[in-house]
């Protein structure tokens, strides 16, 4: 029955459809954001203690800190003043204050931030080059590079990357001096722990654009171009590369996820500066404010690669554009 | 050019696939010719490697097949010896290639224009700058309406008929002098059908070779000056179009001619009508209507009403997006009408709960288009046809006497019933499916497009199976079709449903021989046909 | 009448290959080490011998000992209980909510299923191990917590797998068929739809149970996982990190361990998923 429907959709409306699905989406990922700052504000009620204690993280403060904090969460209002208080707090970009580092959550995390930026910069810049590398040489229907290929991504995405930054550390700091074990230290502090993240990214990354590209190579719209003269190369990049790139749009998201949460561990392993040991220490000293300035930060960012994902996939595929 | 020898010869073709455990051989020796502006076809039904003789012809049998030939020559320059270079300056420029299946053949993330443009680009047929203006002459050569809007639209923007003739003129582009289309037409409603048919008439008037493969003779008919047959991968007969319809004679290929349903011709002996026959199911003032993103709203059924009489067969035909399924699914009760009502028994579904409408439910039974949706996967046969006589608590003794018995109805042989569906050929499944239908003695089956999957010698038995059975018990059946012949066939009494609407109804025969409404008749003079006065077609 | 038709040839039994086998016998022998480790090794694992630390492999001390002269090879294999069972837990938890949430969210008509789809948008928003972290925060240190923050983690996933299986299934037209059989709407459930839709998200669990295992080595190796001296793979390698210098095999064999049972769970669920996406073709 589509056979009869189909609409016209002339250019000029394609940028006003575009504006509509920025437009919901990010009214939708506002939605998520307000109801994971409403979660968090309900967490800090919940845990054990009242809530000036939780914010304070136990540290010993001067009464007439503890008053400030009060004033600042109205904690002396009821739950609805509380909350509203809280919303206004983060909406204005006010994550808090840590009282066991003595200095404003934006702050510490402003000073942790860049690092740990990098690492991820890296981490990207390793994968996409990698795994484009790598599918375009694997992709092929012989049987031998195919199950070749399954199986070191099989293996590669089965290691921890903790254990295999250890490895590394093992292999070029401590036996051949390569690079350096402790400490950010520039480039060659980046090396090791951006392979260690970034490896299984690779092999997931790889498998999906592999298969993508057998996939594509098999549709009929490839015979049609070669029956035309097309030459191979033309036919994978003008045809299939676009096509393997649909199901790799699918995953960014959830990858932007896993490499956050993995440099967070990846950052303990090298002994960098960053997010992550800032975090993990706040994790154990139940530091709170910091905690959850972390992960609603986290929030902003995955929100945002969703929308930008979003938006690739609207470009790269016509047929989303409905 | 050499006037004097044959665009294309090929002799002793042999294609096979080989894969880790065994070789295919998808073509086993065939020889053909093709003149100057010949229309040559090649018929047979799936897998008898027909397709594949095609692609070898452009060098794309695929990785894995290995292509052997004594003779393999276009325009006198021997094709073996192509090598990659040759190929690609062969293809899109001097043999055009419409696959089947418009859909998937066109870039689905690319504009048609661009599609258009690849081969001219490619070959450089014309110069670049005047490439759009070149794109848009074809598309306007092929009949598609407001080129302009079209050139910059994607494949799935298209309706089947117009996404057709884009991938034909893409494939014209370079002004090739051989065009080779596989199953052009056999997605699309008949009148689609006749247009696109047309249009590669059209294109042969300037002297263009066409090889032209299909399953359906009567397609091949219409273009064809010459024919052949082909039966697991070797050719059964050859000859002038004419000759080989009139006086086929292979025994396959008078097979073929026989299984093909043709309206105003009965190959089935239809059983005699109860005279004093009751209504079993009736459909009164059915409205349906589907609400669509984006606001737009689809009528797919607009004041439809007919009855049902036991042990007939009422046919519903009309072309897709004509609100035939909608209908059958009211009538199972899996769909509420907005308005109207379904009777069984006198007694709308509407007024059926619990015990009752389970009861009312097994008295109407479905069969799919495609029977492996609709035959749990994990079942066997014998479970399959066992769980109807569950639901009625029989007895296990009488359950696989039943089972027995159903199996005979239909013609399946008892070994099959360790097997699952997806073990089974698609003319078996059919054939469960009919019997797993029966095995609850129902009063009417619904079937909605049973045989449109299925190759016309298949098709013919299932046909012959339907009939049998309902000799045999009686059952009526709503035969929902697009095939104005498999409806003429099988049906006592037909409806012909447009838009929602049903523009016309009853005696077949009368419908089929004096059309009233405008749609039907043209409906019926869009069906290609194999009979001597079709020599061409209008236009 | 006569059958002109082919046949479809019976499709040969997949055995499986090599690989899906020796997953499958290496598991055998991890839920051996789970629930009988005694069988293994009678060294006692957390036996701290200072005058032999840091002994490379040999025949006492098969993978060579750690820091505190424990014997590597028994804590590798009392450490599969504490290692696995976090992980198992999760995803238990995990598939239990992700089975609720979405059925739920298929079954309960338009706004349900919005409902339950934001609620699961806001946990998917906050990065896994960041949101274990939360929790783990929030709730304390320890085991049960960590197992409670992976569970979370691991929900949205089955939940909308189980919702989109729900609504392929029960759109299947041979759950229709049934229906006209005349089955009860429960009968049609229990036979038809839930047998067809738990396969793939079983294989899809077991495939997660391997990133599972990776994310509880890691919360352990960070120290948020069982508390010293349980022998916990991702514990022990956090303990070898000081020593690097002086010994590789403390830092070698635990995690050898880690990523030999993730990929036997990632070999053997990808062959469940094949296998069945084999049979529904």
């Amino acid at each position: 029955m589509a056979g009869v429907l189909t609409v016209p959709a002339p250019r000029d409306r394609r940028a006003g459809r575009l504006a509509r699905l920025l437009g919901t989406r990010i009214a939708a990922s506002v939605v998520v954001l307000w109801a994971a700052v409403t979660a968090v504000f309900f967490l800090l009620r919940l845990m054990p203690g009242n809530t000036v204690d939780v914010l304070l993280a136990r540290s010993q403060v001067s009464p007439q800190v503890r008053a400030q904090v009060i004033a600042a969460y109205r904690l002396d209002g009821s739950v609805g003043t509380q909350y509203l208080a809280y919303l206004g707090r983060v909406l204005t970009g006010d994550l808090g204050e840590s009282y066991v580092l003595r200095e404003p959550v934006a702050t510490a995390i402003g000073q942790q931030l860049p690092d740990s930026l990098a690492l991820l910069a890296a981490t990207m810049v390793i994968t996409v080059v990698a795994s484009v590398v790598l599918a375009i040489l694997g992709a092929s229907r012989r049987p031998w590079v195919r199950s070749s290929f399954t199986a070191v991504e099989s293996l590669a995405s089965s290691v921890p990357p903790f254990w295999l930054g250890l490895l590394l550390l093992t292999v070029f700091s401590f036996t051949l001096h390569w690079f350096p074990a402790i400490g950010s230290g520039g480039l060659p502090g980046l090396v090791l722990p951006s392979i260690a993240l970034a490896a299984s990214a690779v092999a997931v990354v790889t498998r999906v654009l592999r298969e993508g590209l057998l996939h594509a190579l098999e549709e009929p719209f490839v015979v049609t171009a070669r029956a035309r003269g097309t030459g191979e190369l033309a036919v994978r990049f003008r045809h299939v590369l676009r096509h393997a790139l649909l199901p790799v749009t699918t995953i960014l998201g959830w990858m932007a996820g896993s490499l956050i949460g993995g440099a967070v561990i990846v950052e303990i392993v090298f002994s960098r500066a960053g997010i992550g040991r800032l975090t993990l220490s706040a994790v154990q000293n139940r530091d709170m404010p910091v905690v959850t300035g972390v992960v609603l930060l986290a929030a902003v960012i995955f929100v945002v690669v969703n929308i930008l994902v979003d938006v690739l996939n609207w470009i790269v595929d016509p047929r989303t554009r409905g | 050019m050499n006037a004097d020898v044959p665009l294309l010869s090929v002799t002793g073709l042999e294609v096979s696939f080989a894969s880790r455990r065994d070789t295919v051989r998808a073509v086993r020796g065939v020889s053909f010719e093709i003149g100057r502006g010949q229309i040559v076809a090649i018929v047979g039904e799936s897998g008898s490697g027909k397709s594949v003789t095609a692609r070898s012809l452009v060098g794309l049998a695929g990785d894995n097949a290995s292509v052997r030939a004594d003779t393999l020559t276009f325009d006198g320059a021997d094709l073996r010896e192509f090598s990659a270079a040759r190929w690609r300056a062969l293809r899109g420029s001097r043999i055009g290639f419409v696959l089947q299946d418009a859909l998937g053949s066109l870039d689905p993330l690319r504009h048609i224009g661009s599609e258009i443009a690849e081969p001219l680009r490619e070959h450089r047929t014309v110069p670049a700058r005047s490439v759009p203006g070149e794109v848009l002459r074809l598309l306007a050569e092929v009949g598609v309406p407001e080129p302009d809007r079209r050139a910059r639209q994607y494949s799935h923007e298209l309706s089947g008929g117009l996404r057709q003739r884009a991938l034909i003129a893409s494939a014209i582009a370079a002004g090739p002098e051989l065009l080779i289309a596989d199953e052009p037409t056999t997605a699309l409603d008949v009148t689609v059908q006749r247009h696109v048919l047309e249009v590669l008439r059209d294109r042969t008037r300037d002297g263009t070779a066409m090889l032209l493969i299909s399953h359906d003779l009567a397609v091949v008919s219409e273009l064809a000056d010459h024919v052949y047959v082909m039966k697991d991968g070797r050719f059964v007969e050859d000859g002038p179009t004419r000759m080989v319809l009139d006086a086929p004679r292979h025994p396959y290929t008078r097979a073929l001619l026989a299984a093909v349903p043709v309206p105003g011709v009965r190959a089935l002996r239809r059983p005699e009508r109860l005279a004093q026959a009751g209504t079993v199911l009736e459909a009164k003032e059915l409205h349906k209507t589907y609400r669509l993103p984006g606001r737009a709203r689809l009528t797919a059924a607009d004041g439809v009403s007919f009855a049902v009489r036991a042990g007939e067969t009422l046919g519903i035909v009309g072309e897709s997006g004509s609100g035939k399924t909608t209908v059958g699914r009211m009538l199972m009760g899996l769909l509420e009408p907005d308005s109207g009502k379904v009777e069984v028994d006198g007694r709308p579904w509407t007024a059926l709960r619990g015990a009752g409408r389970r009861a009312a439910r097994r008295r109407i039974q479905m069969i799919y288009q495609d029977p492996l949706s609709s035959l749990d996967p994990r079942y066997t046969a014998r479970q399959l046809l066992e769980e109807p006589l569950q639901v009625t608590r029989t007895p296990a003794a009488e359950r696989r006497r039943r089972v027995a018995e159903l199996l005979d109805y239909v013609g399946l042989s008892a070994d099959l019933l360790g097997r699952r569906a997806r073990e089974l050929s698609g003319g078996q499944r059919q054939r469960l499916a009919i019997a797993r239908a029966l095995a609850g003695e129902p009063d009417v089956i619904v079937c909605d497009e049973p045989v449109s999957a299925l190759d016309v010698s298949v098709q013919a038995q299932v046909l012959e199976v339907l009939n049998r059975v309902q000799a045999r018990l009686g059952v009526a059946y709503v035969f929902i079709s697009h095939h104005l012949g498999v409806i003429y066939q099988i049906s006592d009494r037909v409806v012909v449903m447009n838009k929602g609407e049903v523009v016309e109804s009853g005696d077949v025969e009368k419908v089929f021989t004096a059309p009233e409404h405008p749609y039907t008749k043209s409906l019926l003079a869009a069906v290609p046909r194999i009979s001597p006065e079709a020599e061409t077609i209008p236009g | 009448m006569t059958d002109t038709e082919l046949a479809v040839p019976r499709p040969r039994r997949t055995t499986g290959g090599t690989a899906f086998w020796i997953g499958v016998a290496f598991l055998v022998l991890l839920a051996a080490a789970v629930v009988f480790p005694a069988l293994f090794t009678r060294i006692d694992p957390n036996a701290a011998d200072l005058l032999s630390t840091l002994r490379p492999p040999s025949a006492a001390h098969w993978l060579g000992t750690d820091q505190n002269g424990r014997d590597i090879f028994a804590r590798i294999v009392y450490g599969a209980r504490p290692s696995l069972v976090i992980g198992l837990g999760a995803t238990v938890l995990a598939l239990a909510g992700g089975i609720v949430l979405g059925t739920a969210a298929a079954q309960l008509g338009r706004a349900g299923d919005q409902v339950i789809s934001r609620v699961l948008d806001v946990l998917l928003s906050v990065p896994g191990l960041l949101l274990v972290f939360l929790v783990v925060a929030v709730l304390g240190i320890g085991s049960a917590n960590a197992t409670i923050g992976l569970a979370l983690v691991g929900l949205p996933g089955f939940a909308r797998v189980v919702r989109a299986e729900v609504i392929r299934v029960r759109g299947a037209h041979y759950v229709e068929a049934a229906l006209g059989l005349g089955w009860r709407r429960f009968t049609v459930i229990v036979r038809h739809l839930v047998p067809n839709a738990v396969g793939p998200i079983f294989a899809l669990a077991t495939v997660g149970l391997g990133s599972m295992i990776v994310a509880s080595s890691s919360l352990s190796f960070v120290g948020l996982g069982p508390q010293p001296p349980t022998a916990e793979w991702g514990a022990m390698l956090s303990g070898s990190r000081d020593y690097l210098v002086l010994a590789w095999w403390p830092a070698v064999f635990p995690g050898l361990a880690i990523t030999l049972a993730v990929l036997a769970f990632t070999v053997a669920g990808q062959h469940l998923q094949r296998r069945i996406d084999r049979r529904s073709r």
